[in-house]
């Protein structure tokens, strides 16, 4: 590296600061602070060590007060020029995060700072090769995610680890929560070796999705063929789109369990009365005929009843209220035709991932009640399927990844503690099941599921309490929230956890050009089993 | 004026300053330039900061005679014992000196020799010599009998037109200026209005 290049990258020196709160740098004054931006990466030449830090902060200062009182006149621009970086100078926060070997040829690798640098040390931007030393390069296991802010650099996620946890998206609506997902349940598939089962609530992950600008973009199937299965819950909207799923999926009344419309309580406005009347009812009438039996009793004269089960007259109409929400779901029918659970327990064994689109089904109660019901059975199977493979002594089942939307209608504090979702965050990692919760509203989810989150990506996010939900118990919290809060609403993410080494910002990876299919590579490492040329021939 | 020649000698020292006589009358450096002499055991270079015309005897008054006459050289053609009776000196303020062909921006271990030659420092030299702006931590406490900022002021736009990029010299010794002055942003204020070209 020439010094000349090293001259344009300094930044500035290290003046004071601390480990946990980060260091300050006072900026050179060849540098302007409206060329620095929050969130990106630098590099101290310590005296012993190569520390790895992010600019968490900027500030304006003056070496003496009286200047900013009775500032020189700066409309004179000489004058501007000479007291910029001198009498008035820049200064910035960074936190230290990881120490590189000083050593040229890397050494024992990046560890986390547990010192600060000396004073005086220089600061420079981060080059390509600190980065890649910190995040690693893209290979078997690590999937490229985006590129830090004003870099080229590849971020890589570590998947194989990505999975091994339960993990989050986070971000209002309309920051990319969506293309974040479907890239990360690409580099999943391609990386981890694991299998997903998606419950994809407005169709973005199977056939194709939508972009902001309207315009379509390929959904897992169309890129990896072989290795995703599209099931649907509406048939008339695959009718609609021309396309053909896999499977319909039908369930049957005498699927439904109390436990089901217990978690559909707010979703449907039962009363906690309501909710026992359910119960009572199930115990009434016989396990798998109680739902299909009170609607029938709906209809007719339910006093008889009512008056056994000491159902009070208000709760009663409550119930039928809330109940008869769910017959104008056609893919309720008295019986399924065919085991759904076994269907996607079959697919998801021989390695296929499954999306299960909701298609015209967009309302949050058909959400929550197929999403729990499904992943409830799929939960116990997947159980025994572990627990009789320990016992034997054989391969255990690949990794599941089941995702869902609008997590927090599954994990808010209230119901998390009985729904499933709640159940795989906080202890389903040892049977080979994480999910991947993908929510605008993360304060409504539980924070003991929160915390047990592995790793948290998260576009932009403005409400305070939003904010303090995701960045619950994690080092540097105040920094990263400055950091958070001038992320741009579109493509950018803070991503911190378990798969990478420390938090970063990172310009999502591009998707949905043609250009980017191919970027995307095969899946599993392996020979790609779809040629991206001749499906843009066939989608274009 | 030819650089290569001597333009006075120096009639008075001290380590931190010198006073020339010149040889020619009226022929003094220019305000705020930089000129060079020698020592015992180095080359001395020093601004001039001050410069006049007197009489060469202390008690005897120079006296009005030009009355009637069309310019001020037809006084002295009228009266050419005058230039042997007034002359010009400088007095100028050491800044640095050169020993073994390093140039040190602070005072020499000696003072300029009595009777040492004076000469003015070429463009290069000038340039060569405020390649550094050390000089300026002597110059800024120097108490002068000029305004000190004067001398500051009148040296930095001198040696600004040695440089390539008389703009980005200025700027570089505004930035010097301005941490020496961090405490006085009033002071810092004049003296920057004072460099502009």
């Amino acid at each position: 590296m020439t010094d000349e290049i090293k001259n344009e990258r300094r930044l500035g020196t290290v003046i004071s600061g601390s480990l946990t709160q980060g260091v300050q740098v006072k900026l050179d004054p060849a540098k302007s602070v409206e060329d620095i931006a929050v969130g990106r990466y630098v590099a101290i030449r310590g005296e012993k060590k190569r520390f790895f830090g992010m600019i968490t902060d900027i500030s304006l200062e003056a070496v003496d007060p009286r200047a900013l009182v009775m500032p020189p006149d700066i409309s004179d621009p000489f004058i501007a020029e000479v007291v910029s970086g001198t009498t008035t100078f820049g200064k910035l926060r960074v936190l230290p995060m990881q120490t590189i070997s000083a050593a040229a040829g890397g050494g024992e690798g990046p560890q986390p700072a547990k010192t600060v640098p000396a004073h005086f040390s220089q600061v420079e931007l981060a080059s390509q090769a600190d980065v890649e030393s910190v995040f690693g390069k893209e290979d078997a296991r690590r999937f490229y995610i985006g590129t830090p802010l004003d870099m080229e650099t590849k971020i890589c996620l570590d998947m194989v680890e990505l999975v091994k946890r339960s993990n989050g998206v986070f971000g209002k609506s309309g920051t990319g929560k969506t293309f974040l997902t479907r890239m990360l349940l690409i580099g999943m598939m391609q990386k981890s070796k694991s299998t997903s089962l998606i419950f994809d609530m407005h169709n973005e992950y199977g056939w194709e999705g939508t972009s902001e600008k309207e315009h379509k973009v390929k959904g897992l199937k169309q890129l990896f063929p072989g290795s995703v299965a599209v099931f649907s819950l509406d048939e008339s909207y695959d009718k609609r789109r021309k396309v053909k799923s896999d499977f319909t999926v039908k369930i049957g009344w005498d699927e439904i369990e109390p436990e089901d419309i217990q978690m559909l309580r707010y979703v449907l406005n039962l009363t906690e009365a309501a909710v026992q009347a359910v119960y009572e009812l199930a115990k009434e009438f016989t396990d798998e005929k109680w739902l299909e039996q009170t609607l029938q009793a709906f209809d007719s004269d339910s006093s008889v009843l009512v008056e056994k089960l000491k159902i009070h007259e208000g709760t009663w109409r409550n119930l039928r209220r809330g109940l008869r929400q769910l017959t104008r779901f056609k893919f309720l029918v008295r019986h399924a035709p065919e085991d759904t659970v076994k269907t996607i327990l079959e697919y998801i064994s021989s390695g296929k991932s499954v999306v299960l689109q909701f298609g015209g089904y967009d309302d949050i109660a058909a959400y929550v009640l197929v999403a729990n019901l499904l992943t409830r059975r799929i939960y116990n199977q997947w159980r025994e399927k572990v627990d009789r493979a320990l016992a034997e002594e054989s391969k255990q089942p690949d990794q599941l990844v089941i995702t869902i939307e609008e997590a927090h209608r599954f994990l808010n504090p209230e119901i998390a503690s009985q729904t499933i979702f709640g159940k795989i965050a906080r202890e389903m990692r040892k049977y080979r099941v994480t999910i991947l919760v993908i929510d605008q509203r993360p304060s409504g989810i539980d924070e003991e599921v929160m915390s047990q989150l592995g790793t948290k990506i998260i576009c932009l996010l403005d409400n305070e309490k939003d904010v303090d939900a995701v960045l619950t118990g994690v080092a540097g919290k105040s920094e990263l929230k400055a950091v958070l809060s001038k992320l741009e609403s579109k493509q950018q993410a803070l991503i911190f956890g378990h798969a990478l080494p420390m938090p970063v910002v990172v310009k999502i990876r591009e998707y949905g050009s043609a250009e980017s299919y191919k970027t995307l590579g095969p899946l599993h490492g392996g020979t790609p089993r779809v040629n991206a040329d001749k499906l843009d021939d066939l989608w274009t | 004026m030819d650089l290569d020649k001597q333009i006075a000698e120096v009639i008075e020292t001290s380590n931190s300053e010198f006073l020339a006589q010149c040889y020619e009358l009226d022929a003094v450096p220019a305000f705020g330039s930089l000129v060079k002499t020698r020592s015992r055991d180095c080359q001395i270079y020093a601004l001039v900061c001050a410069s006049g015309t007197h009489s060469i005897e202390q008690g005897r008054r120079i006296v009005a005679r030009g009355q009637g006459a069309a310019s001020p050289a037809e006084v002295f053609k009228a009266h050419p014992q005058l230039a042997k009776l007034l002359c010009s000196d400088f007095r100028a303020l050491v800044v640095g000196h050169d020993r073994g062909g390093v140039i040190r921006e602070y005072l020499p271990p000696s003072p300029a020799g009595i009777y040492a030659f004076v000469y003015a420092c070429k463009p290069e030299e000038v340039r060569l010599f405020t390649g550094s702006l050390d000089f300026l931590d002597l110059l800024i406490d120097s108490r002068l009998p000029a305004a000190t900022d004067e001398v500051i002021a009148a040296f930095l736009r001198f040696a600004s037109l040695t440089h390539e990029a008389p703009q980005e010299f200025l700027v570089k010794a505004g930035k010097g200026l301005a941490w020496l002055l961090s405490n006085d942003i009033r002071r810092l204020d004049s003296l920057l209005k004072r460099l502009r070209i």
